[in-house]
């Protein structure tokens, strides 16, 4: 543990560097949050202040969008709690990844920081999860997150829709650049990426499942695919090291 | 009545974040049991593919811009390209197309 100090700077200019991207890709998302914020009766710094602090897509489009139509804290809260349950998945797949005795106060740093992306970037990190690298990701990106709602409030389409559209698309690349490789490297997640390609494109269109909000869809999927997966592919079991996770 | 929009946004935020830390609450240490590690190793390239396809399609203007970007920033993760350059390669294609389309 010598020279932790120092270890822990390059960890937190890492995962800063590696949030820039996405924070460029949540500018653009960012912005269009913002043009339908505005509709919903929500000014800039309020857009930002919510911004800021709750960071998720389609939780906060949803709230935006209940503020509108009054209704109870109560219920703001279990609509939150349903369209952000992926997050649960993806603090366990974290913490699965930390050992035992890891402090309470770690997990819950890397914890606060997940967002879909920054979580696809600090599973993709081989090793433990650590806040310093997850707190650089989140401070690179969530300030652009803010600071698009706010302008997508304030000044509405001055953006190029041909900007927006292609600005879109950068969110969905670091996707891929997660998944691609590992499934490049192991022919069941290769087999897990197709077939979640497949059964998301489906689920669209299928009566029923489609009815779902985009979030619960989502972790319909996960459970359903990863479990069938798990069960026909399982992993050989690994000690508390992390590396099940590890395709590198 | 109205709800004070700031206490109602503090509500949203604190709502999301116990989500984030659920998982960090309850474990202690990584889970020994077969099934659910194997769970767990497929859950991230999942989610992340799931929320890929199709909405990339659906976020530009034109499909045939998505689906194009889809097949150039698989191509280009295939070869080993970085997170960064992979991200702009869609924004490119994106933007290269719909000016055509």
């Amino acid at each position: 543990m010598l020279n932790e100090s120092g270890s822990n700077r390059r960890i937190f200019m890492e995962g800063y560097r590696n949030g820039i991207p996405i924070g460029l890709g949540y500018f653009a998302v960012a912005f269009s949050l913002g043009i339908a914020a505005r509709d919903y009766g929500f000014s800039a710094l309020q857009g930002f202040f919510a911004s800021l602090i709750t960071y998720a897509s389609a939780g906060q489009y949803m709230g935006f969008a209940l503020y509108a139509t009054n209704t109870t804290l109560a219920e703001l809260m279990i609509l939150m709690f349903i369209i952000n349950a992926r997050y649960i998945l993806m603090g366990f797949a974290l913490n699965q990844r930390m050992p035992e005795g890891t402090p309470l106060r770690t997990r819950l740093l890397v914890g606060s920081c997940i967002t879909d992306e920054i979580f696809g970037i600090t599973i993709a990190r081989p090793g433990v999860p650590t806040p310093y690298y997850t707190f650089g990701a989140l401070i690179a990106a969530v300030p652009m997150w803010a600071v698009g709602t706010a302008l997508g409030i304030s000044m509405g389409n001055i953006l190029p829709a041909r900007i927006v559209s292609a600005l879109s698309v950068a969110l969905f690349g670091m996707f891929i650049a997660v998944i691609i490789p590992p499934a490049r490297k192991d022919k069941a997640v290769l087999g897990a990426v197709a077939v979640s390609f497949a059964l998301s494109y489906a689920s669209v269109h299928m009566p029923g499942i489609s009815a779902l909000s985009q979030g619960n869809r989502t972790i319909l999927l996960t459970v359903i695919i990863s479990a069938v997966f798990a069960a026909l592919f399982p992993r050989k079991t690994e000690d508390s090291e992390g590396g099940a996770v590890d395709a590198d | 009545m109205q709800i004070n929009v700031y206490l109602y946004i503090l509500v949203m935020a604190f709502a999301t974040w116990l989500m984030r830390v659920a998982a960090s609450l309850v474990m202690k240490k990584p889970v020994k049991n077969r099934f659910f590690q194997s769970f767990l190793y497929y859950v991230p390239y999942v989610t992340l593919a799931v929320m890929t396809f199709p909405a990339i399609v659906e976020a530009t203007q034109s499909p045939l811009a998505g689906a194009a970007a889809l097949i150039v920033c698989i191509a280009a993760a295939w070869f080993g390209q970085g997170l960064f350059t992979v991200a702009v390669l869609g924004c490119v294609t994106v933007l290269i197309l719909e000016f055509f389309l």
